[in-house]
């Protein structure tokens, strides 16, 4: 398969670019290839979803787009800019700026509110604590929980949680989203719902949204699928002529 | 991102609170005990206090004032030699032993001051006259004595009489002095009486106290007199360290006293260090979170001192401030001693923020391990 592959339609320019990445984890004597020269590209204006099986490297490759975690060849880049000509400290300056998480786990501060948590992108980039509970406060307003802005994330529903979730990772308009299995901890229509607003709230046209997912249910909201196995991307096509095994 | 931190620690209540009461603790400990330990080292060196004298001389082998080796009373002519002395006074310091009326006995620390010049009276006098002290068996005795007989049953007022050693005593006037080591009353009479009221020995003067002449230094006094054979001469000061530095090394008080401080420590290290410690880890998956959303490490150490260091400081807070109601409460009833010099919390607020930086550190090692890729696990 090809990285540039023309078929693809409808989509913009390239937002992340991944050529020959390997990534080996040096498990004591038995070295894991988690990446094997793995080339993948997302668009903007798109959802890649990266599914596969447990352990194939999905998760691997989504850390190594975000620069959580470094590559052992090939390279990276990420609306024009490439992760191993930066020091770490211009990546995680970058990570702050471009990319919003979205995590399995929802991973929202149990000791903050739920603005409080919304807010945390927009404190790390300087903004001052009223202004952004204020954005907080309205996104949240976005996606109906307006009600719920003081309350602490162990009073809501998991549905409501990855609501939360999302709104943080949008909070900063972020040109690159990240999700990792966000449908795993929530039930069918749950799941169904969060994607929805995903879909909804995240898609635009020059931002770039990713999520890993080995939840078939959700492949519908996908533009684009790339299909990973044993640390390679076997297969990468339009959502529509995805035929899943 | 500081609020926050505030925010993540004062939220989670039942680890601040177990590191305030830790370090509070951890603060109270250390700052009762060295207190009640300076107490304890000021009441050794009471007589000099109470005496106030700017030179004393002693036999050349005294190493503190508690320690007496009778002198013959020449030597006060032989320092009164000595240029640059304006003036020189006997002094008679010994326990004697007080029968009171009852039968009962009681140990005082008797003092016999110069009879024409009174040096070293009692600096309060708190019913009576100084002058009275010139009557038949006239004694002045302090509030620890009158609290003494008081608690067996015996009112002192001006009047009472007891004897000292089987001679008869007349309490003419009262005074309040500081409190010796062993608690014994002082009871103040003249140096000709004293020497009546003690057993007969050949040699009985206690100590020279000596005034220089204006413009004459203390320490340079001191130094001269000692070149006599067979004296020496303390300066106020350096006889007052020189007491307290003897019973430092002479006896076990610092060892048990550094003991309880040490375990002060060692408990403010495991309460308030683990403590920390447990509540890094428990956020250790949203710190990495904070890292992977871009929180670079110098914030993430600012957010983690400023946690440590805001515990710290509340505990060290209450602890002194409990100490002080403590110093407030006892210092009323003179026992247990305590004193508490800015040295004391000083100390306590080094080894205070030697713990938050220790705690703290703890913490932020595991931040800095942490590679930012396991927020995806
Ligand atoms: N930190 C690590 N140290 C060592 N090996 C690792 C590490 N992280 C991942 N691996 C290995 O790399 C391979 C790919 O892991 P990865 O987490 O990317 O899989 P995944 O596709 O996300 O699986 P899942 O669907 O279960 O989340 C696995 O074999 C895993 O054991
Ligand atoms: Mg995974």
């Amino acid at each position: 398969m090809s990285p540039h592959d023309s078929s693809r339609a409808g989509s913009d320019s390239v937002a992340v670019a991944v050529r020959n990445v390997t990534k080996i984890f040096p498990n004591g004597d038995t070295p894991t290839y988690a990446l094997r020269d793995v080339s993948f590209e997302a668009r903007c204006g798109e959802l890649t979803m990266i599914v596969g099986p447990s352990g194939c490297g999905k998760t691997t490759l989504l850390s190594v787009i975000c620069g959580t975690l470094a590559i052992d060849s090939g390279s990276i880049e990420v609306f024009g800019k490439t992760l191993g000509s930066m020091s770490v400290s211009e990546v995680t300056g970058f990570r702050s700026k471009n990319v919003g998480f979205i995590f399995q786990q929802f991973n929202l501060i149990p000791t903050l509110t739920v603005v409080e948590n919304v807010s945390i992108p927009l404190i790390l980039q300087g903004w001052n604590y009223r202004k952004a509970e204020e954005k907080a406060a309205a996104i949240l307003q976005d996606v109906g929980l307006g009600e719920r802005i003081r309350s602490f994330p162990k009073q809501l529903s998991g549905g409501q949680q990855q609501r939360v979730a999302i709104s943080r990772a949008l909070v900063h308009d972020p040109k690159l989203i990240i999700c990792d299995e966000p449908t795993a901890s929530l039930d069918a229509k749950t799941g169904h719902h969060a994607l929805e607003l995903l879909k909804k709230s995240a898609c635009a046209p020059d931002r770039c949204v990713i999520v890993v997912t080995h939840d078939s249910r959700i492949f519908s909201f996908a533009d684009w699928i790339a299909e990973m196995e044993d640390g390679r991307v076997v297969k990468s096509c339009p959502a529509s002529e995805y035929q899943h095994a | 991102m500081l609020r926050i931190a505030l925010l993540m620690l004062f939220r989670d209540r039942a680890k601040y609170m177990m590191l305030i009461v830790g370090l509070t603790f951890c603060s109270l400990l250390m700052t009762q005990q060295a207190s009640v330990f300076c107490g304890l080292m000021l009441w050794t060196s009471a007589t000099v206090r109470n005496i106030g004298a700017k030179v004393w001389v002693f036999d050349a082998k005294v190493e503190q004032v508690n320690e007496v080796i009778p002198l013959r009373e020449i030597e006060v002519t032989r320092v009164r030699g000595v240029p640059g002395v304006e003036w020189a006074v006997p002094l008679y310091v010994g326990i004697e032993q007080a029968r009171l009326s009852d039968g009962s006995f009681q140990n005082v620390q008797l003092v016999g001051l110069d009879t024409a010049t009174f040096v070293g009276r009692p600096m309060e006098i708190t019913k009576g006259r100084i002058e009275d002290l010139r009557l038949p068996d006239a004694v002045i005795i302090d509030q620890v004595g009158i609290a003494k007989f008081k608690s067996k049953g015996i009112a002192i007022d001006i009047g009472t009489t007891f004897e000292i050693n089987d001679k008869a005593a007349r309490v003419v006037a009262l005074c309040h002095a500081n409190r010796s080591f062993l608690g014994q009353p002082y009871v103040y009479t003249t140096y000709d009486r004293a020497l009546q009221f003690s057993k007969p020995q050949r040699k009985m003067m206690s100590c020279v106290l000596v005034e220089p002449k204006p413009g004459v230094s203390a320490t340079e006094l001191a130094d001269s007199i000692s070149k006599l054979p067979g004296l020496k001469a303390f300066e106020r000061d350096d006889l007052f360290w020189n007491t307290i530095w003897w019973y430092i090394k002479n006896t076990g008080i610092p060892i048990s006293f550094g003991t309880v401080v040490l375990m002060g420590v060692i408990v403010g290290i495991a309460i308030a260090g683990q403590t920390f410690y447990l509540f890094i880890l428990d956020n250790l998956l949203y710190l990495a979170d904070l890292k992977a959303m871009g929180a670079r490490m110098p914030i993430l150490a600012a957010m983690v001192f400023l946690q440590s260091f805001s515990v710290g400081f509340v505990g060290f807070g209450l602890g002194v401030g409990l100490t002080s109601i403590f110093g407030y409460k006892v210092l009323k009833i003179e026992q247990p001693p305590f004193f508490m010099p800015w040295q004391v919390p000083a100390f306590v607020a080094v080894i205070i923020i030697l713990i938050c930086c220790f705690s703290a550190a703890i913490g932020l090692r595991q931040i800095a391990k942490l590679e930012p890729a396991v927020v995806f696990k």
